[in-house]
């Protein structure tokens, strides 16, 4: 597998990261370099392990239903860039 | 206001739709190929061959495929993942707690209750539960998704296959499939029409429960679609997993439409998001399926796209605006282990479930002799069929409190737009008065004078029919003597029936009724009367 100049504008773009022009190459070639470091991993003769989700042998922690939280719009909304009658502000999304 | 309940360019739930490739695996189960006629007696008198719903085009009929996604609050005090309140209505912000706002650091842990709705809910549509599964990240780019990505559930679902039965007109049934059922986070909302260059964000619904209830390809009419979307309500309210308001968003119903002429493969399918009422289902459908009929019609293609129904101009339109929309690299949650049920915990749901509508449907079939369509109607809703036990009970005549609650106690209420539970008058009044009908005190006309009578005053009805001087004539004397001095001044009348005008026996039965204020024994009177005129 390995990712083109493209790929690496699309996953930039999806996650909203800025990537200038000039910088897509050197990028491409970095991440091809980790998958193909991870891909060394497929050498690995795997059949019949059961695929490992976790390093803990623990079961996911459930909570009692209880309102535990909230009520603190002021704390919530401290590092909103703006922010107006309690809602965040941000640039208008629909067109 | 304009509000968002999910991001109008993301769309943040179609993507398991859009995994489950269409006509893969079309199941059509037990359809009933006969509508069935039943009677007033609600014996079955006929069977009609079943018309299948098509729609004309100019190149002949078109049938319509129709799939659901419904998405379901979870009735829970707090949030999926979070210890926030999950109360519809607060302050903006105000049901936010660090968790929902994705501050760097925060972990999620699964709420108990949800869980065990989910399960509960799996069981009630009849549907497999999967002893393990997994939660994923959704990942999209959008203002009132604070964490990035919402955590949903994908190739490992709480819920796997199973169906449900719904409900058409004429008493029929159809058995719907059930593809599956996940546990989800709602996103936040976002409000547009505060300013014109900002839009606003209130994260009160962000983490907020829901379960995912998507439905097999097997509907073939907006009647179905929207049958389906009622019966699944019904079930939720039943077992008390969401409280199925569909005004307030906590349900609501993204339709999969498309077309195709009868026996080929499926077409290409539109999706309509966020349709928050039963009869804007039933539209949605009609309406996607003509504009599909015109536009592959005039030789154009239909888009695998989301749109939006528009009720007011009775239109569908284009929601999407960017084409990499749907990319949403799903992977496990790395903040949340597999969730592992075992059959102990499986079985304890189970024991909470109540009876279900459609087990006390046919209950009502069997033990009280009603319709399909009657007990349908009675059955919808938890509360009406108490009340419909209770009258039945009272009464000792369960079609006939059948009849008196849907005919003259929901005509009532809806007219006077008075919900069952205010209901002026009691099941067991109803019970009374089909009492007094049985023993012959007051005759079935008489009763709905009565009825009225309870519904304004919620008096019972013995007490009425005394203050009032109601009692049915039963005295035959008493009735002989008006049917002797009716016939000595109405000899032309007489004469005519004698004749062979025997239609006339009605009006000497009515003239009898006048004269008695409606309380002469109509039994009594058609036999007096008869013996008198046909000598």
């Amino acid at each position: 597998m390995s990712l083109s100049k493209d790929d690496v504008k699309k996953v930039a773009h999806l996650a909203r990261i800025h990537v200038a022009e000039d910088r897509l190459d050197g990028l491409a070639g970095e991440l091809n370099q980790i998958i193909g470091w991870v891909e060394q991993l497929s050498e690995v003769d795997t059949d019949g392990v059961e695929p490992m989700t976790s390093a803990i042998a623990h079961d996911l922690r459930w909570r009692e239903d209880a309102v535990t939280d909230g009520a603190q719009p002021d704390k919530v909304l401290a590092n909103g860039p703006a922010t107006e009658l309690g809602f965040y502000v941000v640039p208008k999304v629909v067109e | 206001m304009i509000e968002n309940w999910a991001p109008s360019d993301m769309p943040i739930c179609c993507a398991v739709g859009c995994a489950r490739e269409v006509g893969a695996q079309l199941v059509s189960l037990g359809v009933n190929r006969y509508i069935l006629a039943y009677d007033d007696e609600g014996s079955l008198r006929r069977k009609v061959p079943k018309m299948a719903y098509t729609v004309k085009g100019e190149t002949g009929d078109w049938e319509v495929v129709v799939g659901l996604e419904v998405h379901a609050q979870i009735s829970s005090q707090s949030k999926l993942f979070s210890g926030a309140s999950a109360r519809f209505g607060a302050e903006p912000n105000e049901n936010v707690s660090l968790v929902d706002a994705a501050m760097p650091g925060m972990l999620p842990v699964l709420n108990a209750e949800c869980v065990k709705q989910g399960v509960r809910t799996g069981l009630a549509l009849n549907s497999k539960v999967n002893k393990r599964s997994v939660f994923a990240r959704k990942n999209y780019f959008y203002a009132d998704l604070p964490q990035g990505y919402q955590i949903s559930q994908y190739e490992e679902p709480i819920i796997g296959e199973g169906e449900i039965e719904i409900d058409l007109e004429g008493g029929e049934t159809k058995n719907i499939g059930i593809e599956r059922l996940h546990l989800e986070q709602d996103a936040g909302k976002s409000l547009h029409d505060q300013s014109p260059t900002k839009s606003f964000i209130d994260l009160n619904r962000s983490g907020v429960a829901l379960m995912e209830i998507v439905s097999k390809p097997d509907m073939r009419s907006p009647d179905e679609a929207a049958a389906y979307v009622s019966k699944l309500r019904s079930i939720l309210r039943y077992i008390g997993s969401c409280d199925g308001n569909m005004a307030e968003g906590s349900m609501r119903a993204d339709v999969n439409v498309s077309v195709r002429k009868p026996g080929e493969p499926f077409g290409t399918r539109a999706e309509l998001k966020n349709i928050n009422s039963i009869r804007f289902v039933r539209q949605a459908v009609e309406i996607e399926a003509k504009r599909q009929i015109k536009l592959i019609e005039g030789g154009g293609t239909v888009d695998q796209e989301t749109r939006l129904f528009d009720p007011n101009k009775g239109e569908t339109r284009s929601m999407r605006s960017k084409e990499d929309a749907h990319d949403y690299r799903y992977f496990p949650d790395p903040d949340l282990l597999p969730l592992e049920l075992n059959d102990a915990y499986i079985e304890d749901c189970k024991a909470t479930l109540p009876e279900l509508p459609d087990a006390k449907k046919h209950r009502f079939i069997d033990d009280y002799g009603l319709s399909p369509y009657d007990a349908s109607v009675l059955v919808a809703e938890r509360e009406t069929a108490h009340f419909y036990e209770k009258a039945a009970k009272a009464s000792g005549d369960p079609k006939a409190a059948a009849n008196w609650i849907s005919v003259e106690l929901f005509g009532r209420l809806n007219k006077s737009g008075v919900a069952l539970v205010d209901s002026p008058i009691s099941a067991e009044q109803i019970g009374a008065l089909i009492g007094l009908i049985k023993d012959g005190t007051i005759s079935g006309k008489i009763a709905k004078d009565v009825f009225d009578e309870m519904f304004q005053s919620s008096k019972d009805p013995g007490a009425i029919v005394e203050e009032k001087g109601l009692k049915q004539i039963t005295d035959t004397g008493a009735i002989e003597a008006i049917v002797d001095t009716l016939i000595a001044e109405n000899q032309k009348q007489v004469a005519a029936y004698r004749d062979g005008k025997t239609g006339l026996l009605g009006w000497f039965v009515g003239q009898v009724m006048k004269q008695t204020q409606g309380k002469a024994n109509p039994g009594v009177v058609n036999q007096l009367l008869r013996s008198k005129l046909d000598t």
